[in-house]
């Protein structure tokens, strides 16, 4: 196999390629250009078939990690194969799609209470997911849209979700924040307590030998909770098998990582746990350092943690306008230089694994099933009223559940099992 | 089964709000979909007399008015939390960094624990600390600081020390759309605690005037604000300093049929639920606002309850353990002879804060109207 280095960086790149918020503004102008170049720089069509005319493999380069008490991390040159590549780009695009149509309903005030968009962090969860095997588990913050899709939930499933309909995820009943799926343990709306049920969920595996491990994610605003430093210690303590995900896209709601953080280094703030540097818009660099640490993890190693530099496009929520504390040119400029879809499409396409053309009628075909969704998502009915009392307790020891006026109770209800019991 | 009150709950839905969804134009969607959500009409108060020049102000902005008054007065005062330095994410302390500084109005990181901690820590050495916890769903890692530490300084320290120059502020109470995480009323949780004081306005001139009577008293404070009465709510504020005692509810409807009792939020649902029982059943509720959860007016309520000897207490929170279950068990200890009817907690259910559930959850007029229906035939 030849490799293609498409992405040769040099000591210069690796100085540009600080985490992104230590980019001044020159910097970041002067970058564009660069990454225009190299991605058209991109030469491949080696392994091509008679039939077709494009390549069946190729090989980038990603940004170097950077390490924290590891003497050797993931590998900088990583390999995709086209089929790999077009399923990655698919569920990368697809969340895209979903989140603009999310922003969308919630402007129409379809969607109703609180709806974090993921849009600019794609990469982080298809990347990982990429990575897991089917024993490992998931468990994230508020920021859940994506996440739930990449774990397996369809569209349709998020989309009624945040409509509060009965074909959503958790039946309507728990919004935008709070959707669940298989291995999937769920969003949570408190900043960073996912954290320590991310490292139980570890232990768990490590218990009951599944072999499995748990990503635990959280945001560079929860990285200051208290709980997370709790839990690294016990986590490293026991070799628990998890591996913590800061995805650090700049902003904890609306304050930026150096007026919230004394270090921003975050895959160092484990001390004791090794932590991995990730460009956390390359997929295939999320991909690489996931594999990496899904090793490292079930080798018995202990945790391990990766700071995932990404960026988030909206707001912290739906009613922050994301612009009173960073500028549009900030935004526009990630748009244009660093995302990662359409970087990643520029990849695919400069390295002939896929037409523009190809890549055309994917994206319309996604459009077209999101837009499908939505459509089922508005029009659906919510679940009956007797749900407002129904799964309260498994077992509820009494039949009614106080309410309304002494006079008034309403029978509890148990509905199914819950998915991991 | 379905309770008839549900029944009721599913009428009113029904009639008036999702009908014919999908056929409707998208400004008529739209209001019902606005409708259908925390039904409640805001009663302003009367102007204030002999408080001088008066300005309109809407909750949030008599929030940033109160802590523009002690940045300008009190050297030592800092305001600090979650985002604060653009405003908030609600903007109640908007321009306050402007105009006071870094060093006097900050963002903190998001860690309610290390918040609440911090605040207590400047307080007990001597500086007037306003802390914003963001959401009053969000204080709870920020539980044990304000249970175990700032309630019980002064006690613990046999007076040597205290933390009374705290307050710490949070958003409170259901929105119309927050679901389990930003809509929780959680002040019976820190009733239980001796050594705080807890206080929740139910409009723009007693929110001025309670902040900063709680930013004055020599208590750490927990001053709970009805976040969908920040922008909804508008009165005549008055500009200068001014403090409403803490302690001390108000009657704001007087009457000899049944005493309503809530605080917030639901003090304007009370009203409308007085003047729906004026007018259907011809009765004369007395309507009481709590005002402060902890230390609450006993006198003022027993006094009412004794006049009228029927009582209902609603809040947002849930039924059990609720703060309405303290007022019922000492209102039949103190006036048990007077009682004509059992007294009645209208309240959330005893569920999670529904997502999808939200009209029907809350103590809206409906069922309180319901309520003193019974209470009257009982």
């Amino acid at each position: 196999m030849i490799k293609v280095n498409i992405w040769n960086f040099g000591k210069k790149a690796q100085r540009h390629f600080g985490t992104w918020y230590q980019m001044s503004k020159d910097v970041a102008t002067r970058m564009a250009p660069d990454f225009m170049e190299m991605s058209m720089k991109a030469i491949s069509s080696f392994f091509t078939s008679s039939k077709k005319s494009y390549a069946t493999e190729a090989t980038f380069e990603t940004k170097p990690f950077r390490l924290h008490r590891l003497e050797m991390g993931p590998s900088n040159t990583v390999t995709v194969t086209r089929d790999d590549a077009l399923a990655l780009y698919e569920q990368m695009h697809t969340i895209r799609r979903m989140e603009t149509a999310a922003g969308n309903m919630y402007k129409e005030k379809i969607i109703r209470g609180f709806c974090h968009l993921y849009s600019g962090q794609e990469a982080c969860a298809v990347g990982i997911k990429a990575a897991l095997r089917p024993q490992d588990s998931v468990i994230t913050a508020y920021r859940a849209h994506g996440w739930t899709y990449v774990m397996g939930v369809p569209q349709l499933g998020v989309l009624s979700e945040l409509t509060g309909r009965q074909s959503g995820c958790a039946r309507g009943k728990g919004g935008s924040m709070h959707m669940y799926g298989k291995n999937f343990y769920g969003g949570n709306g408190i900043v960073g307590a996912q954290v320590p049920l991310g490292v139980g969920i570890a232990l768990a595996s490590k218990y009951s030998g599944s072999d499995g491990v748990c990503i635990a994610l959280y945001g560079d605003g929860a990285a200051n909770q208290g709980q997370v430093y709790e839990v690294y210690n016990m986590a490293k303590l026991w070799d628990v098998p998890c591996i913590f995900v800061c995805e650090n896209n700049g902003y904890g709601m609306g304050t930026s990582v150096e007026r919230a953080s004394a270090s921003t280094a975050y895959y160092t703030r484990g001390d004791y746990v090794p932590g991995i540097w990730v460009d956390g818009m390359d997929v295939l660099a999320v991909r690489e350092a996931a594999r990496y640490s899904v090793d490292y993890c079930t080798s018995g190693k202990g945790p391990i943690l990766l700071e995932m530099a990404t960026y988030r496009y909206s707001g912290h929520s739906m009613s922050d306008p994301g612009t009173s504390y960073r500028t549009r040119e900030e935004i526009q400029e990630v748009r244009q230089t660093r995302d990662p879809v359409t970087s990643f499409k520029e990849k695919i396409i400069a390295a002939e694994l896929a037409t523009a053309e190809e890549m055309k009628n994917l994206e319309n075909k996604i459009r077209a099933a999101v837009d499908e969704n939505v459509k089922k998502a508005k029009s659906d009915k919510e679940i009956g009223l007797e749900e407002l009392v129904t799964d309260i307790y498994a077992d509820s020891k009494e039949e009614y559940i106080r309410g309304i006026t002494p006079w008034d109770r309403l029978e509890h209800k148990t509905l199914g099992m819950a998915v991991n019991v | 089964m379905v309770s008839p009150v549900l029944r009721l709950c599913m009428r009113y839905r029904v009639t008036g709000l999702s009908s014919g969804t999908g056929q409707k134009s998208p400004a008529l969607f739209h209001k019902f979909i606005t409708k259908r959500y925390v039904e409640f009409n805001f009663s302003p108060e009367k102007p204030c007399e002999g408080k001088g020049e008066t300005s309109r102000m809407n909750l949030c902005q008599a929030i940033n008015s109160a802590l523009h008054t002690t940045l300008v007065n009190d050297p030592t005062a800092v305001v600090f939390g979650e985002d604060v330095a653009f405003g908030g994410v609600f903007r109640c302390t908007l321009d306050l960094q402007k105009r006071f500084g870094k060093d006097r109005v900050f963002n903190s990181p998001l860690c309610e624990q290390g918040i609440v901690g911090f605040g207590i820590g400047c307080a007990v050495a001597g500086t007037t600390a306003v802390a914003e916890v963001q959401f009053a769903d969000y204080i709870f890692p920020a539980f044990d600081q304000l249970v175990n530490e700032a309630a019980k300084y002064r006690y613990r320290s046999g007076n040597q020390f205290d933390c009374g120059k705290l307050t710490v502020r949070a958003a409170w109470g259901a929105v119309g759309h927050g679901s389990l995480y930003h809509s929780q009323s959680p002040e019976s949780f820190f009733a239980h605690a001796a050594g705080l004081k807890i206080v929740i306005p139910r409009g723009p001139i007693k929110a001025k005037g309670l902040l900063l009577a709680c930013i004055q008293d020599k208590d750490p404070c927990i001053f709970f604000e009805p976040k969908v009465l920040y922008r909804a709510a508008v009165e005549d504020v008055p500009v200068k300093e001014y403090t409403l005692p803490l302690g001390k509810a108000d009657v704001l409807v007087e009457g000899d049929a049944v005493t309503l009792i809530g605080w917030g939020t639901e003090v304007h649902i009370l009203k409308e639920v007085a003047d729906m029982a004026k007018e259907q059943l011809k009765v004369q509720c007395e309507v009481i606002d709590l005002v402060t959860i902890n230390p609450w007016d006993v006198e003022t309520v027993c006094n009412s309850v004794k006049k009228t000897g029927r009582v209902i207490v609603a809040h947002e929170a849930p039924l059990t353990g609720g703060f309405a279950s303290e007022i019922t068990a000492v209102i039949q200890e103190e006036c048990f002879l007077h009682l004509e009817a059992p007294v009645q907690r209208v309240t959330g259910f005893d569920t999670p804060f529904p997502h999808v559930f939200e009209p029907f959850y809350l103590p809206d007029k409906w069922r309180c109207f319901d309520a003193v229906k019974k209470t009257l035939t009982y």
